[in-house]
Order: C-alpha cells, then structure tokens, then sequence
C-alpha cells in the first residue's frame, strides 16, 4: 500500500530495539493489506471518528449527518492513519445502530475503507454487530479479564471467528492494572488463556497496559508513565509476537488547557514509549509536538515526570507550565477602540461585553440626545442589533451574549434616573416593546433555560415579564392579561412538566386566548408539542429548540405581516408531524408484559459473588468538601448549558467557539474559587443500603438491617419493544437477585444537593443586574452537584460498598462510565416514574437530614440535587425503558396502589398507546 | 485412503472443470428441469441447474465421470446456488437441504466407483458453495449506499443449511468459491466453523476468490492480499482464485497468493476471456500453454477449470501438471489442523 507519512514522521520512524525479524507479523487488511513487523514504522490509529472523543463527530453523529462524519474519517486517512478507529458509545445514541450504519456508509467510500478499521465500544454487542459489517481483518477494541476469564475466552473466540484482531486492555475482575507488576501479571495471564486454551494466533493480540495521567500530585502516580515503558518492554520480550498499544493524550491529563506542555509529553511519552516496543497507538497527530522542536528546558522536565527522575518533577513541570501559560496569557492591553466615537464605543462596549466604560460613555452621550429614552432606541439599539446578528449568524455565543446583556442592563440602570425625571416632565412614556411572558410551570423549578432565553429576548428589544418557577396556571394567564403580553414562553426540564403545558393550553383555549404559546425546555419536544399541546389550542403553538431560536420566533409573531402566515406554516407542520407519528405508531411492535419477562437479563446468580456493603441503613454526610467535590467535575454539561458543543477539554481547540470556552471556563474558575474559599454553597448527602431481592412483578422488596422485616418496596419498569435476538427486554430489578434465588442481595439509595446557599448567591446577583453571574452560579451548583453524586458514586464502589475496591479510573474514564454498576435516578429515561422519588426520599428522611424537598410533580428543590439508585452487579447498565403497553401500565398502577388514570398521567411520555 | 493434505505435498491434485457448460451441451427445456417432480410447481425453473441433481441425476453423474476420466481428482458437487437465498429466486428454498445432500451423494457415488478402479489415484468430492446473489459490502441501491440487501447473520444460516446437507451426503472437502465479496466469504466460514462445532466433526476447507478485472481488485475492492489477509483466520486447507479471468490474466495475482499464502495455493481459470457473445473460446491447448506458465513457477497445489472450461481442458492440465513439482509451503504452522 502507499504509506502515507504523518508530519511528525521523525518522531514515529523511530526503530524500536528488538532486533530479531518477527515472522508471524499483525497483518491486517481493509480494502488493502497493512503487515505490522519490527520493520514496519509505528502505527497510528486515527482517533477524531469516536463520539467519546470528538464533539464534532458526536454533533454529526447525533444530528444524523452522516454524510459529513464520512469526510471526517476521510480526512483521518488522508492524515495517515493507517488504521480508523471508530466509537459510538454514547448515552443518547443507538450506538449498535450508529455504527452499523457508519461502518457500511465506510464501505461505499474507498479511499476511507482502504485502512482496516478498530472497532471501538465498551459493549460487545456493538462490537460484534461492527464484525459482521466488516470484509477485511479489523482490531477489536476491547476486551478483557474484567468479568472473568468465561467471558473473556467467550468473546477472544468470536474475535478470531470473525477474523480480527483484538486489544486487550489490563484489567481483570479485580480492576485496572496500574502497577507494573498488575500490568505484566494480567497480560501474561491473558496471553497464556488466548494462546493454550483457543490457539488464539499471538500476533493477533495488541495489549493495552493502561496509559494513565502523571503529574497529577498523587504520589501513586509518579511511576505510571515509568510502569508503562517497563511493561512495554517485558511484554516485548516475554510475550512472543504480541503487539503494545495505547491511547496516548491520557499521560498528560493534569495538563488540559496548557497544549504547549501537553503536546511535548505526548511526543516524549511516544519517544520512550516506542523505544521500549510500543508499535501501535491512538494519537492525535494535530496534539503532538516535534520531538526535535521541544525547548531543552521542558523536554528535560518532562523526561523527569515521565521517567520519575527527580522528586520535584512534578512541581518543576507545573512551574514551567505556569509560565507559558501566563505568557499566552499576557496580552497588551488593547485600548485603540477608546479613541473612537462615543457611538462606536458604546457599540464596542456591548459587542465585547466591556462593562468598565459604560457608565462614562453613557454620561458623555447622554448630553447628545434631547430625552434620555433616545439614548436606548438609538445608540444603545444599535449596538444590541449587533449582537443580535452576530449571535443569529453564529459569530457570537450564548456567554459573551449574556455579557452583553449585563452591559447593557447596567447602562439603563444609569439612565433610569433620568428617565423617570423626563416622564414627570412631560408625561410622556416610550413606545412600548413587545412583550414577553416568561414562566417555569407548576411543579418545576428549573430555570436556567428560561432565563437564558429571557436574557437573549432582552438583548432583542424585547420586555420580558418573568413569573420565575412553579407559577400556576392561573398566575400565568391572570399576569398574561393584567401586563398586555404579546407571547407567552413556557419552561420546564423535568417530564412532568410536559403535562402541566398541556394543562396551561387547555385552560389559555378556555379563555379564549390567542396569544403565540412557546414551549422550551430540555424535556419538551417539537413531536411533543406537535401531538399533546398543539391540539389543545386554537392559537398558535411553536417548541423553540434553543435560545437563538427565541428571537426569529418571536419577531415572526410580533410583526402583523409575518403573523398569519408563521401561524399557519407551525399549525400545518404540526399536524403533519402528527399524522407522521401515527403512522410511526402503528407500525411499531411491543410484547406483552408477560413475554418481556420471559426475555429478562439472564444473570447466573449462582455464580455471582454478591458483596456486603460496609454498613447497612443509612450514612449522612453535611457539609462535604467542595474543594474535593470541584475535582469530579464533568464540564462538558456546563459548556451545553451555555450553548457553547464540544467536549471538554477539547473544546478550547474548537476553531469556532474555542475562544469563548475558555474566556467562560476561566470565569467559572474564578467564581468557582470564590465558592469553596468564601464556602458559598454547602453540599450535604445521605445514602443507604439494604438487603434487598427482586419479585417475578420487576419490584426489589428492601428489608431491615436483619434481612427479615420488609422496609418498602421499590417499583420498576421493563421494556416492551420487541427485541432483536439475545436482546433482552430491561428492567432494573434484573440486576438485583431475585428471591428464588435464595441469595441475599443489596441495594442502595441515596440523595445529594450542594445547592444550599445557591439563593443568597442569585440575589446577589439579581442586585448587580448581572445575569451572566446569576446563569453562571447556577450552572456551578448543577455540576457540583453532579459531582458530588459521582464522587459518592466512586466512594461507594470502592468502600461504603466496596464492590470495585481496587478501580482506579482517571476522571475522562469517570465521565464514560467504564465502572462497573449504574446510579440511575426517577425520571432518567431507564425508570422514567418521578413519583418512585417519593419512596427514596422517605427512607432516607432526606428533607429533615439533608434538606432537600420534593414539589408536586417530583422535582427537588434546592435545583442543584441528585438522588437515585445504586446497583453493583457488573451486568447491570444503563438503559432507555422506551414506550410501554397498557398491561404493564395497569399491572404497575395496582403494584403501587395507584388509579390507572393517574398512573398513566405520570407516565404519559411512555405510554404506547 | 490417504489423507488429501498428504497427496497434496507430493503431487499436484486436479480440479474439474465447469458444470454448466457441460449442462447447456444437453440442450435441457423446462420440462427437464423439473422432472416429475416439480411438474406443477409455480415458477420457471429452466436455468436451475442445481435442480438437475434431483430431477436430472443421470446427466450430472456423466459430468463428474467424464471429468474423472479426463484425470481430475477433485469433482465439484453442482450445488453453486444451493442456498435459500439463491434458490428463493426459484421459490424453492425447502429443497435446499436435499438438494446438497443428493449433490453430494451423486458425486460421491461416482468419486468411489473410480477411486475403487484406480485405488492410487483416490477421487475427492468438494462441496461447492457459491457466493449467492446478495453483497454484504454493497449496497444495491445507488441513492443509499449505507443500505444491505442480506445481513451477515441470514448469509451464515443460509450458507450453514447448505453445508450441512453437503456433509452429510458426504463431501470430503468443501470449497468456498467464486468469492467476489469477502464479507460473504466470512459468513459462510463463519456458519460452517459454527456447523463444525455442533456437528462434533470437520472437513477440510478449500477457498477461493474471485479478481473480476485487471484492476486486482474483487468486486467488493480488496486486493488480492486483502482478500488473503481476511480469511486467513480459518485455518485452510487451500486458498486461490478462479472465475472473471483467463489463465493469462490470473497469473499476477496467483504470485501474490504464492508469496503470502500460508496455505495450499489453487486456481481454476476460465477459458480466457468471454467473446463478443459472451462465450469462452480458448481452446485446451492454449489454455494449456498459460497454465505451463504457472507451473514452470511453482505457484500451484491444485489447478482445473471455471467457466468454458471441458474435459478435454481438463485432460490437458492433468498431463501438464503431472510434469511438475507442487509448490512448496513455506509456513509450517498454520497447516496444522
């Protein structure tokens, strides 16, 4: 084949040592043979075609545009990969579906299938329906010891029946090998499984010793880099033709954001690496510097944290890393723009969010004007215009939008004196904007969204009236007539919400309302407003998918030519959306219960070794550090939150929102800071576990500490959509022992917030007009809390439970859930019923010990709180229940002592009939 | 009996050549494709040569025996399209089973009455099993190359009800072949290995794929090494090429195959290439100095004919073959089966 050489060629051509002429070769093939020998160069598996590493992948994958995912792989190829990996694991995606897809799309493109494809999942099923979509001789990534050698030696057979190779990460039922002695003891253990018990060919077997982050602080970790090179090496030479691989942007973790240093520890790493036999790996070739090109200084720090040479490596790097940071950082003040007009400066104030110049700038324009009311409809307009444009165009994001709204808040706060003098001089009040009535309905208390939007409504000149969270039904229409609003906007994130709208637009249709009805939030949908609220009301009804949707809605319904048309275009789309969905209906086939219980997961609880929990009943935790809590942070949902898509970390590269990523990430550090030191938000937790066993009706029956009393019962749902073959129908009491088992299982339950203090924070907040520092307090607490449901989560396996004892997970592992057991939670999409919270809350007395409460419809206030379920068993994951039949839904509604009609108001999202 | 393995280290065995060609030399009409038996079925089944096993017996054990005669050692079952997938286009996927096992039975019949009359010269019976007519790497809809026509799993029960009904007729060996899309390939490979298991017994397997123009490439794009590469997971009794080409134009591609191939190398081309009406007019002779070409070079274990190829072809590479050593294997470890 023609082998294309990467940039960094005099990095990757280096020969490794071993100097004896392999005559059992990798070879593997795509549309073309690719033979990986000593005497073949280091080979580099492109990485950018994984939904878990790339945002811009995921996007295209998630948006189904699959037609431009291809041209990503394409450029991978034309990169020089020599090898493609793909991944579609990801939550929200059919990743079975996705990659069969991919794969065969792949196949029609022959300059891409030319390369042998990895295929990449931590589900086997994925991996093996990518088998049988694939002609040539693939590399499965991965398998492992982790759930025994039976499964091991189960799915090594199938790699070898379909005609792949694999890798094979260290990682055995204990855990993560991190140690050199744990990464040679399970290689060797798992090459001495595959080559005497299935002849698996050697040479097809590329091991992964685990690539873990250095420099993190930790004294455990100084040796990982070192571990890694050692096992390298003693692989090389004790275990005959087997091949090294790894994923290399994993060493420098305690970097991200400092890509100068980053890129020198990949090339380094790589350096040593390959010297010591390592002969594959996934690299990003656009994160790797010259090995050549590396200042002396740092290449030699960099060496001393890899090679553990010194025990100050690690303070030596940071302090190099300090100072080319702060370098980076240092820009000139740029004061050029001060010297326009005041116009132009007032522009510049709002387009960039400069909020130290507003207030002179206001008082030097103001003098300009006859009426102060002048100042906002000219100069002021026009530079909020601009914004509008730009961020309608996509050249400004949702942050730097709500900076400017802050400056231009601040700017008619200083005008409002002046305002008010002028009305009682003349008597006269402006042209009135539109206006906009903004609501979080009853039940929920959810409003980041809303606000969000209220802010980029604002910006547009709109007079937004905000009647805050859990506002009634009669509230909304009683402030809808009493302020003469033009739109109202409904908002809620939890899906009992859904059903609260539909109320609200039934009771607008009872009035006689007309008003345009705007539904947003991240529960609600254009198919569910199409087929429940639609309907309901005679006005029109549009879903706004986001907050730069708001602005083109709304001026179609504010401007008299535009409104009747608009009207009719959403009314008509929704009724064909409806009919389309009918239609979807029919054709889909549900079992009955009784058949989906026949198709549980199977689980052989004979031979499954169930773990005690270190304590039974219940644990509080107050006060819990936040500084510990701030390290479990997952910060990709917190760049979603302010529109800005892209995975963290690599978000700061994005050539399109890259900047603004960082400019927010750098602010929420600050407020962040702000927040452990002045010790702003307190986090409290309480969990419990208790013996529990499943029924044959999908319930897990909890009993007291003696394992005898019944506590509670706890309720689940199971899948009804007919499976493919050896899918089973879900429900999460599958993973815990049935009572015919005669085995005693557990169960754990648990409740966390760090959204105690959130309020004074917001009013804070609300003082300054700042509702950049409002969203972003806010957001913060959201992801604390997350954090702290997954710090308690770790905690949990590795010791209050102690199941997974020895894990060791870096945090981008964390973030893809590659522990064994699921914390699911009421109203997640695999138990979709939020009244089950009511039962956790209970046992656990949550309100008293932790203060968290629950609304009517099941939402927990403070906002900034998880609560859920833990299961252990390695089996057990997470799921989507989908919709469900009207024997489930009535057997269910008489397990929990519920009315059906009730039963099926909760539950109405999920109902297929 | 001598194994085949062993026979193949010392000599170089030979393949029959086409079937259909001998079957059009009858001049059949529909009422000889379907005998009595099918006399009321509802669909045409004039082209079904495959059905002849049944319907027709007597003509398909005179091919296998003139084949012999001409000094093949190897006869073909005439089972190409056996498979429900291939016999759905004549609505007759229930025969499917019988069908394979009285092709095999009948080849067999004939390959013990020769073996018994020249007990040096043992007869083999190879269980052909064709490619379909389904891709599993092409989408037949141009407007939505991500779509399939089959799947992997449909292709491997097919191909696994075909060979069962070969094994137990009792095909020696059985030969995978005519592969221009490898993915199918691996389906069969992976049935029959799956077949193996639950049968508790095994046959030696023979592949072989199919390079459809001068590009080296098999319709489904993989270069001859590619196509090695991807089913070399299964440990093979032999690997080649036959079909789309003449002896002449399959000669680059079978030095590929002599370099890499960890197994026993075999070709069976066609009787060069088609004319303007689309039959093969190279005559034995010719094909005969093309094949010399190969021998000379050591590049073969087993050689006969595809398409327009007859016994009179046959004859003349049995003599040339007889001339020349086998070619040698150089990778001892993956022989061992």
């Amino acid at each position: 084949m023609s082998k294309e050489i990467p940039d960094n060629s005099s990095l990757l051509s280096i020969n490794h040592s071993l100097s004896t002429m392999d005559n059992r070769p990798l070879k593997l093939s795509g549309l073309e043979a690719v033979t990986v020998s000593p005497a073949s160069n280091f080979v580099n598996i492109g990485e950018r075609t994984n939904v878990t590493g790339s945002a811009k992948f995921l996007k295209l994958i998630k948006e189904d545009k699959f037609d431009e995912a291809l041209s990503v792989a394409l450029d991978q190829v034309r990169g020089g990969a020599q090898v493609i990996d793909v991944n579609m694991d990801e939550g929200m995606l059919d990743s079975e579906a996705a990659m069969v897809r991919f794969l065969n799309l792949m196949a029609s493109e022959p300059e891409i299938s030319r390369i042998p494809v990895m295929v990449d999942s931590s589900k086997w099923e994925v991996i093996e329906a990518g088998l049988k979509c694939l002609q040539g001789k693939s590399i499965v990534n991965s398998i492992s010891l982790k759930a025994g050698e039976e499964e091991f030696l189960r799915q090594a057979k199938l790699v070898k029946r379909y005609g792949a190779a694999t890798v094979v990460m260290a990682f055995d039922e204990v855990g993560q090998a991190d140690t050199y002695q744990r990464r040679i003891d399970i290689c060797k253990r798992a090459y001495d499984i595959l080559t005497q018990k299935i002849n698996f060919p050697p040479q097809d077997i590329i091991f992964d010793p685990n690539i873990f982050p250095v420099a993190t602080g930790i004294d455990e970790h100084k040796n990982y880099a070192l571990d890694f090179f050692k096992a390298t090496r003693w692989i090389r030479t004790n275990l005959p033709h087997a091949h090294v691989s790894g994923g290399v942007s994993n060493v420098s973790f305690s970097f991200r954001g400092n890509q100068l240093v980053r890129e020198a520890m990949h090339s380094v790493f790589l350096y040593h690496a390959i010297k010591e036999g390592m002969d594959m790996g996934i690299v990003n070739p656009a994160m790797l510097a010259v090995y050549d090109d590396i200042p002396k200084d740092l290449l030699e720090r960099v060496e001393d944290v890899l090679l553990n040479r010194r025990e100050d490596a690690t303070e030596r790097l940071l302090e190099f890393a300090e100072t080319v940071k702060g370098s980076a950082k240092k820009k000139e003040q740029d004061d050029e723009w001060r010297k326009g007009t005041v116009e132009e400066r007032l522009t510049h104030s709002l387009v960039k969010g400069v909020i130290e110049f507003i207030e002179a700038d206001i008082e030097e324009v103001r003098h300009k004007f006859d009426k102060p009311l002048h100042v906002i409809e000219g100069p002021l307009m026009n530079g909020m215009n601009v914004v509008g444009d730009l961020f309608g165009a996509g050249k400004m994001f949702l942050p730097q939008v709500v900076k400017s709204a802050r400056v231009m808040k601040k700017a008619v706060a200083y005008l409002t004196p002046f305002l008010e003098e002028e009305k009682i001089r003349s008597g006269q009040v402006g042209k009135p904007a539109a206006k906009i009535l903004m609501a979080t309905v009853k039940g929920d208390v959810h409003d980041i969204g809303k606000n969000i939007v209220g802010v980029v409504l604002s910006c547009n000149n709109y007079d937004v009236v905000d009647l805050g969270v859990m506002v009634p039904t009669e509230k909304i229409i009683e402030a809808a007539k009493r302020e003469k609003v033009d739109i109202i906007g409904l908002s809620g994130l939890i899906t009992p919400s859904l059903d609260e709208m539909v109320h609200v637009a039934k009771e607008m249709e009872r009035e006689g309302m007309v008003l345009p009805l705007l539904i947003g939030g991240a529960t609600t949908s254009r198919i569910h407003t199409a087929v429940k609220i639609d309907p309901v009301y005679s006005g029109p009804v549009v879903h706004v998918l986001d907050a730069s949707r708001s602005v083109p809605v709304a001026s179609e319904f504010i401007n008299p030519d535009t409104r009747g048309a608009f009207k009719a275009r959403v009314k008509d789309e929704y009724i064909k959306l409806r009919s389309e969905h009918e239609g979807r209906q029919q054709a889909k086939n549900y079992i009955s219960l009784l058949e989906a219980r026949k198709n549980k997961v199977k689980i052989n609880w004979n031979n499954t070794f169930i773990s005690k929990p270190s304590f039974l009943g219940k644990k509080v935790l107050v006060n819990y550090p936040l500084e510990e809590i701030a390290k479990y942070i997952d910060w990709t949902p917190f760049f979603q939150t302010w529109m800005l898509f892209g995975r963290y970390p690599d978000i700061f590269k994005d050539e399109k929102v890259g900047v603004e990523a960082q400019k927010l990430f750098d602010d929420a550090q600050v407020m962040l800071r702000r927040i452990i030191a002045g010790r702003k938000l307190s986090a409290n937790g309480v969990l419990a576990f208790y013996p529990a066993n499943s029924t044959e009706t999908d319930d897990v029956q909890l009993y007291a500490k003696d394992g005898l009393n019944q506590l509670a019962t706890l309720h689940f749902l199971r899948q009804q959509n007919k499976k493919a073959k050896d899918l089973p129908n879900f429900c999460l009491s599958d993973f815990v022992a049935p009572q015919s088992s005669g085995k005693e299982d557990y169960i754990g339950i648990f409740a966390v917030t760090t959204g105690i203090g959130l309020e004074k924070l917001v009013d804070e907040a609300r003082a300054k007009q700042d509702d950049y520092a409002e969203i972003m307090a806010k957001a913060l607490a959201d992801r604390l809390a997350e954090a702290f449901a997954e710090l308690l989560h770790a905690r949990v396996r590795k010791e209050y439970w102690g199941y997974a004892a020895n894990e060791y997970l870096t945090a981008e592992e964390m973030i893809k859930e590659t522990y064994q057991g699921i914390r699911p939670a009421p109203g997640y999409p695999a138990c979709p019923d939020h009244t089950e919270k009511k039962t956790i809350f209970e046992l656990l007395d949550a309100e008293k010990e932790v203060g968290i409460t629950l609304t009517e419809s099941f939402a927990m206030f403070p906002t900034a709180a998880v609560s859920g379920y833990y299961f252990s068993h390695y089996e057990s994951k997470y799921f989507g229940l989908g919709k469900i039949e009207k024997d489930q839904v009535a057997e269910y509604a008489q397990r929990k002592g519920m009315g059906l009609e009730e039963m099926e108001r909760w539950l109405s999202p999920n109902l297929a009939y | 009996m001598k194994k085949i393995e062993d026979i193949l280290k010392e000599r170089i065995l030979i393949l029959d050549g086409a079937m259909g060609t001998m079957i059009q030399r009858h001049k059949l009409e529909e009422e000889d494709f379907r005998g009595e038996r099918f006399k009321s079925h509802s669909h045409l089944l004039k082209g079904n040569n495959d059905l002849l096993s049944i319907t027709r017996p007597d003509i398909i054990k005179d091919i296998h025996a003139q084949y012999f005669e001409a000094g093949a050692d190897i006869a073909e079952t005439n089972t190409f399209s056996g498979t429900t997938i291939a016999q759905a286009d004549y609505h007759l996927e229930h025969i499917v089973y019988e069908l394979n096992f009285e092709s095999a039975k009948i080849a067999k019949e004939v390959a013990v009455e020769f073996t018994k009359r020249e007990p040096d010269k043992p007869r083999f019976v190879a269980g052909a099993v064709g490619p379909t007519n389904r891709t599993l790497s092409i989408s037949p809809n141009v407007n939505d190359p991500g779509y399939r026509a089959v799947t992997f799993d449909q292709l491997k029960v097919a191909y696994k009800e075909q060979v069962k009904g070969l094994m137990d007729g009792g095909a020696d060996l059985l030969l995978v072949e005519t592969i221009f899309d490898t993915l199918n390939a691996k389906a069969a490979l992976f049935g029959i290995q799956e077949l193996f298991d639950e049968e508790g017994r095994s046959l030696p397997i023979m592949v072989s794929g199919t390079i459809t123009d001068a590009s080296g490439r098999t319709l489904s794009g993989q270069t001859t090494e590619a196509f090695l590469i991807s089913v070399s997971h299964v440990p093979l009794l032999s690997v080649g090429l036959n079909c789309a080409l003449g002896a002449k134009q399959l000669r680059p591609y079978l030095q590929i195959l002599n370099e890499h191939a960890p197994f026993f190398v075999s070709a069976y081309p066609n009787a060069g290439l088609p004319n303007e009406f689309g039959q093969y007019d190279e005559g034995p002779d010719e094909m005969g100095t093309q094949i010399d070409e190969f021998l000379k070079e050591g590049l073969v274990n087993i050689l006969g004919g595809c398409c327009g190829t007859t016994p009179a072809h046959i004859k003349v590479i049995a003599e040339l073959a007889k001339k020349y050593k086998p070619r040698q294997v150089n990778s001892p470890w993956s022989t061992v089966h």
